[in-house]
């Protein structure tokens, strides 16, 4: 049976390791991203019988690849297409955070927030409406405490429903001015020519008007790696790059 | 452009001021950066310490403390709205 793998985003500071330990326990490896001097933490745990596979992500701020840390996290979430995303995000400071979470909502459908630090946000007076923040980005939204290990059993409850299709999300995603909204659906449909449906459309004709040279690079060899690995009764047959 | 007049940068307010951010006249990734750490417009930035060369000053922007050289603050503006809160 294929574990699912998750992986998990978040600032600096948010208790994502925290949790990320709370959930594996000792059944975890570290190493670094090849070729990148990041840390690279990945561990596994069951839940109702299934296998699954964390992946712990550099804390950033966004994940417009202004730092290494920043194309790591990037780049799993694009290239390696995890099974579910879970950005974990400060109680305390929700403004700042929401940044990256709108980021990751551009780049995937399978997103579960988890809001970490709730017993001190609520220390602090902060009370969180997650239901209505969940009905504004269309995607679940769990408290926790992952130092208390309060609400993890909902949260592991939430993602093994949206593993396996028994959550459908609607993420938001923001609408720019109608100028841009015209160039992304030109661009959009020239991409689903190279890329049928493998990366999403939308984030990448948004990062292409933003003229980001270094992902096209990027997709061109990631592209050209992935044909080359086609096999047919494994005899591996060469194929145009 | 007559609001510009009024507007004053990050870089001139000093230890305690309240500041409220209206543009940021940088381009590229480091106001990509900025944007990301919470340097948007609208936000309200509180100088907090000053280093001992007065270069970098310590904010305080959306509940976190980021220091900025002076070649970045003096691109920032916008207007203070409290003095000196000590």
């Amino acid at each position: 049976m294929r574990a699912n793998t998750i992986a998990l985003a978040g600032n600096p500071n948010t208790g994502k390791s925290t949790l990320f330990n709370t959930l594996t326990g000792l059944k975890q490896h570290t190493g670094n991203w090849p070729g990148k001097t990041v840390i690279h933490a990945e561990g596994s745990f069951e839940y109702n019988g299934e296998q699954y596979v964390l992946v712990d992500l550099p804390g950033t701020y966004s994940l417009f690849s202004n730092s290494t840390d920043e194309e790591v996290a990037r780049d799993y979430i694009i290239f390696d297409q995890p099974d579910a995303t879970i950005v974990v995000l400060d109680a305390t400071s929700l403004e700042r955070n929401l940044n990256l979470a709108l980021q990751v909502l551009e780049m995937t459908n399978n997103v579960i927030i988890c809001i970490n630090l709730i017993d001190e946000a609520e220390k602090k007076g902060i009370r969180i409406d997650e239901k209505k923040l969940s009905r504004e980005l269309g995607i679940p939204v769990v408290k926790i405490s992952a130092r208390n290990k309060k609400g993890i059993d909902q949260l592991l409850a939430t993602l093994s429903d949206l593993v396996n299709g028994k959550i459908m999300t609607t993420p938001y995603r923001m609408t720019y001015s109608q100028e841009i909204e015209d160039a992304i659906t030109k661009i959009e449909s020239k991409l689903k020519v190279y890329f049928q449906d493998t990366y999403p459309s939308r984030w990448l004709a948004l990062r292409l008007l933003d003229g980001d040279e270094e992902l096209i690079l990027k997709l061109q060899h990631h592209n050209n790696n992935r044909q080359l690995e086609v096999k047919t009764h494994d005899v591996p047959i060469s194929v145009k790059s | 452009m007559t609001t510009e007049k009024k507007l004053t940068s990050l870089a001139e307010c000093s230890h305690g001021d309240c500041f409220v951010i209206k543009e940021l006249n940088i381009e590229g990734t480091l106001r990509r950066r900025l944007l990301d750490l919470g340097f948007v417009k609208g936000a309200e930035v509180v100088v907090l310490h000053k280093s001992p060369l007065g270069d970098p000053v310590a904010y305080r922007v959306s509940n976190t403390t980021i220091a900025l050289r002076n070649d970045e603050s003096s691109n920032i503006f916008g207007e203070i709205v409290r003095g000196d809160l000590k």
